[in-house]
């Protein structure tokens, strides 16, 4: 390929805090408009903010958890800018001295390798309220229950180099604030939302191109394929003797395109300067060391986890712990059924998965619970039932529920693995085919398996597959 | 009864020589006799205060009554009272009635002092003459011709007019002790950090302080007792105890070391004033204080600086009044951008809308590092000026104001010239340093003031220093004859 990409990502996460950065005010989700909003949230003349420490500890958590450095002493900002649902004229967020310095995230890339993906900082700043145009007959209307809502912005280096490297980022950082419990991470209501930095330059150029900024992507699928669009935008216009120019772009995901909202031009001039209403922001080593102590298991050690103690495929793992409900429910089933992890590990990602993918639901909407997969797996391994017969009883147990002992009492399904029955149903079949009997003893192999079906329908699927085996060989060759 | 010191109306009330509403009457009909002439207040309602004063009275028969129970005072409009208007001087917020009191008007109504009404003020505290408010100009009590200094003008010239026994202002460059100074009263900036400023509307932050005007320093202990103390609303305010001022004001101030800086004695010092100033040092040393020269170089910064630094917090902190959720609104607006053009356009008056300039200019891409930051390096240096100076005296003095108070339009047309009224006050916020002016004498019938700056959270020693003052001198006794 002639064309590098280059993309830097921002990342708004809400926090999730009781109440607002700056205000007493609920930061609940949903609520009817204004009705959330203090006289803070309001910009009211004479209020003050005063900084929720939740949020603070919340960004150090993060910080923590992606190596990086946390500030001893940070500066709140104001960011000045005139739009009607932002009440105080200015958003309160930090500029020069952020509270998370550098650090980094590793993704996995599709050939198997992973990645180190630089995260330049992250900072906290406050969320804007919304301007409402529908319903109001020509007018908008404005609901600032949003404002004053804590926002952690977490800022990649342009170390990206695909769209789908972006998603793999996102989706990594994504499980990392939800394992965190720092953020919903619900993307629908706008809890994590996504800016993009778009650049391409031809391979071996030094100097970056001009980049494009695409605002606020709310789904991974939009992500991957608002970049692709742009990507391909500014390759065809150089390629067509034109030049990129440095913009604000919006991802329309209806016309499944980007189009220009505003110039470098007619960009604002923020006239960003310390909030003089807020001290300094500082954080002693105490206060680093409390909130390290409350970090839970991070995906990347949980992994590890899973590949050592579990015996998995590091894939696996990495599939089981990318979100973390998905790995409490995988460790709560091999805790139920310790005997064989590599099955649990196959059934989660197996016929569970494909039922919450057919239902678009996620883990903890399941309908089968970690201890009633666990009764179902003990049965696989202990040879009550075979792995073909476990499926039937998985629909049921997703269907109508209960418990697997007793669908398979219940249905009949308990595996013949009494020899002597099986050996006269065997013998029966065989005198019953003299033909396919000659057949595969003159070195007709492939009859074995008509044998197998035999069986096996003459059992309703219930024979015991390696005991089977083990007879009709016996059977037929001897 | 308006002639009685805070002290003794306090003490007529616990006596029941009078009640509140009796004084709270007195006062308003004063108000309503003199304020004609004065413009002092912007808001009045007697009943407001009535049923006030009735409350004090009736707390006081219950026995929970404490030392200002009923006196009667004054807000500067830019404090925030619940039900109350509260304009700022502006038109932007002249039918603004806000849902909750500023902190120090709650501690003040916990206190049991009752609210007379709203005092008059340049707009947004933009102003050293009283000369920008939107509800016109107030006058000099001394000298109806002339100003009575500002921002706190109202405040100023209502006390100094025995409208009222007490008034909060605000000072960011001076605007309580300058306007103190030019009507003859006696006026405390505090520490920044020692009063709440939550509710109250910000000019700029970093600068602005609420303090207090009284006749004498007695007076002024009282009131800031009430006020002061750590707020939780308000990040910048201090946790630290509050002291007993008006327990501490008789130490004697044998071997106080008072420093006199040479640069608050330079060119635009008015000679009559300067003498006023040395006589009034002189009663100092007669008390046992000695006197010593000393210097702050960077002095002359101080000017520039403020007016680099002030605007720029100001230019930000009125982008709230955008015509959108409270405050003047345009009739009719076409559009979003003609909702906020014409409604500030409209609102705001033309000193409010220069400063919003000069502020967004110095913040602006590739000018910030030239004015701004500068300016914050420039304020370290004058911060630095104290402090070296605090190893060596205990308190400062010189001149409030380089004059006594000018006539009305004397410096309207020229800022810089009416900026330079500020030039002895300015540092001392910048520095967020305790500063209190006193009345020290008079050139030709108008008042001298002496300001006095302390060490940081030092406003008890200079309360002390003003009261030792005020009991060898009479000249906070002596009242404008026109408002006997």
């Amino acid at each position: 390929m002639e064309w590098e990409v280059v993309i830097g990502l921002e990342i708004h996460a809400q926090l999730a805090t009781r109440s607002k950065i700056f205000s007493g005010a609920a930061t609940r989700y949903g609520a009817a408009p204004n009705t959330q909003a203090s006289v803070i949230d309001l910009g009211y003349p004479g209020t003050l903010p005063v900084l929720n420490e939740a949020a603070v500890r919340m960004a150090v958590k993060f910080g923590l958890a992606v190596q990086a450095h946390i500030a001893p002493r940070s500066v709140f900002a104001r960011k000045n800018y005139f739009y009607p649902d932002l009440p105080k004229g200015y958003q309160i967020s930090q500029f020069e001295l952020p509270v998370v310095g550098r650090g980094h995230l590793d993704i996995d890339l599709e050939n198997g390798e992973r990645k180190r993906i630089g995260i330049t900082r992250a900072h906290l700043e406050e969320d804007a309220g919304k301007s409402l145009h529908e319903d109001f007959h020509g007018l908008s209307g404005i609901d600032l229950n949003r404002a004053g809502t804590p926002l952690l912005e977490i800022v990649s280096e342009p170390d990206l180099r695909s769209a789908k490297e972006a998603v793999a980022y996102m989706k990594k950082l994504h499980a990392l604030v939800r394992y965190l419990e720092i953020c919903d991470g619900n993307m629908q209501e706008g809890s994590f939302r996504c800016d993009a930095n778009v650049s391409v330059r031809r391979h071996g150029a030094e100097r970056l191109g001009t980049r494009c900024e695409i605002k606020n992507l709310n789904s991974f699928r939009f992500v991957e394929r608002a970049i692709n669009h742009e990507v391909e935008r500014q390759i065809e216009l150089i390629e067509s003797g034109g030049a990129v120019v440095q913009e604000t772009r919006l991802y329309d995901s209806v016309k499944d395109q980007t189009r220009s909202m505003r110039s470098k031009e007619e960009a604002n001039d923020y006239r960003y300067f310390p909030d003089p209403d807020l001290l300094p922001l500082v954080i002693e080593p105490a206060f680093v060391d409390a909130v390290r102590a409350t970090l839970p298991e991070l995906p990347d050690a949980r992994r590890a986890r899973f590949v050592a103690d579990y015996g998995l495929p590091d894939y696996d793992a990495g599939v089981l712990t990318s979100t973390r409900e998905l790995a409490d429910y995988t460790e709560a089933v091999v805790a139920l059924a310790p005997a064989d992890a590599k099955l649990a590990a196959n059934w989660v990602m197996g016929e569970l998965a494909a039922r919450l993918n057919e239902g678009n639901l996620d883990i903890t909407q399941s309908r089968v619970s970690a201890a009633q997969l666990a009764g179902l797996l003990v049965r696989i391994s202990d040879e009550t039932i075979s792995g073909k017969i476990a499926k039937q009883v998985f629909d049921v147990l997703w269907s109508e529920g209960g418990d697997t002992d007793a669908i398979i009492d219940r249905l009949g399904l308990r595996q013949i693995t009494d020899t002597g029955a099986l050996e006269a149903i065997i013998d029966q079949i065989i005198a019953d085919n003299p033909a396919q009997r000659d057949q595969y003893r003159a070195g007709k192999d492939k009859l074995f398996g008509f044998f197998v079906g035999q069986a096996m329908k003459a059992t309703g699927g219930k024979a015991n597959p390696a005991q089977l085996n083990d007879l009709l060989r016996r059977k037929l060759d001897g | 009864m308006h002639s009685l010191s805070v002290a003794e109306m306090a003490e007529a009330l616990a006596q029941g020589q009078c009640t509140s509403e009796e004084l709270t009457e007195a006062f308003l009909e004063r108000i309503a006799q003199f304020d004609g002439a004065l413009n002092s207040l912007v808001t009045v309602e007697p009943e407001r205060a009535l049923a006030q004063a009735r409350e004090a009275d009736a707390r006081r028969r219950r026995s929970a009554a404490g030392p200002l129970t009923g006196v009667p005072m004054i807000h500067k409009d830019i404090f925030l009272t619940a039900g109350q208007r509260t304009t700022c001087g502006s038109r932007m917020l002249g039918d603004f009635v806000p849902p909750f009191d500023a902190t120090i008007v709650a501690r003040c109504a916990a206190a049991g002092l009752v609210t007379l009404g709203k005092a008059n003020m340049d707009e947004f505290a933009m102003g050293s003459s009283n000369e920008t408010s939107h509800f016109g100009p107030v006058r000099n009590p001394w000298d109806p011709a002339r100003v009575p200094g500002g921002s706190s003008g109202g405040s100023a010239a209502a006390v100094a007019a025995r409208l009222a026994p007490l008034a909060t202002g605000s000072d960011t460059g001076g605007s309580i002790r300058q306007p103190a100074a030019l009507c003859g009263i006696t006026g405390l900036k505090p520490t920044y950090g020692r009063v709440s400023r939550y509710g109250m509307i910000a000019f700029a932050s970093s600068l602005d302080q609420a303090g207090v005007f009284g006749r004498d320093a007695q007076d002024c202990a009282l009131l800031l007792e009430a006020m002061a103390g750590f707020d939780p609303r308000d990040s910048t305010s201090v946790d630290r105890p509050v002291p007993h001022y008006a327990g501490s004001l008789n130490h004697p101030l044998s071997g106080l070391r008072i420093g006199i800086p040479a640069e608050f004695f330079g060119a635009g010092l008015d000679p009559a004033v300067g003498e006023a100033v040395e006589a009034a040092l002189e009663v100092f040393e007669t008390l046992g204080a000695t006197l010593h020269p000393v210097h702050l170089p960077n002095l002359g910064l101080s000017v520039p600086t403020y007016y680099t630094l002030a605007p720029a917090e100001a230019s930000s902190n009125l982008s709230r009044f955008d015509g959108v959720r409270y405050g003047h609104r345009c009739e009719h607006p076409a559009n979003l951008e003609d909702l906020y053009k014409r409604s500030r356009g409209e609102g705001f008056g033309a000193e409010v809308k220069r400063r919003i300039m000069i502020g967004t200019y110095v913040l602006s891409a590739g000018y910030y590092d030239a004015y701004y930051l500068k300016a914050q390096r420039c304020r370290r240096l004058i911060t630095e000026d104290f402090r070296r100076v605090f190893e060596t005296v205990d308190v400062l003095a010189g001149p409030t104001a380089p004059e006594v108070a000018f006539r009305l339009g004397e410096k309207t047309d020229d800022p810089v010239k009416m900026y330079l009224s500020d030039i002895n006050t300015i540092a001392v916020n910048l520095a967020g340093l305790p500063g209190l002016s006193l009345p020290a004498g008079f050139v030709e019938n108008l008042p001298v003031g002496l300001q006095l700056i302390g060490p940081h959270f030092e406003e008890g020693r200079l309360l002390n220093m003003a009261h030792q003052y005020q009991r060898e001198t009479d000249w906070h006794r002596r009242h404008p004859t026109a408002f006997a």
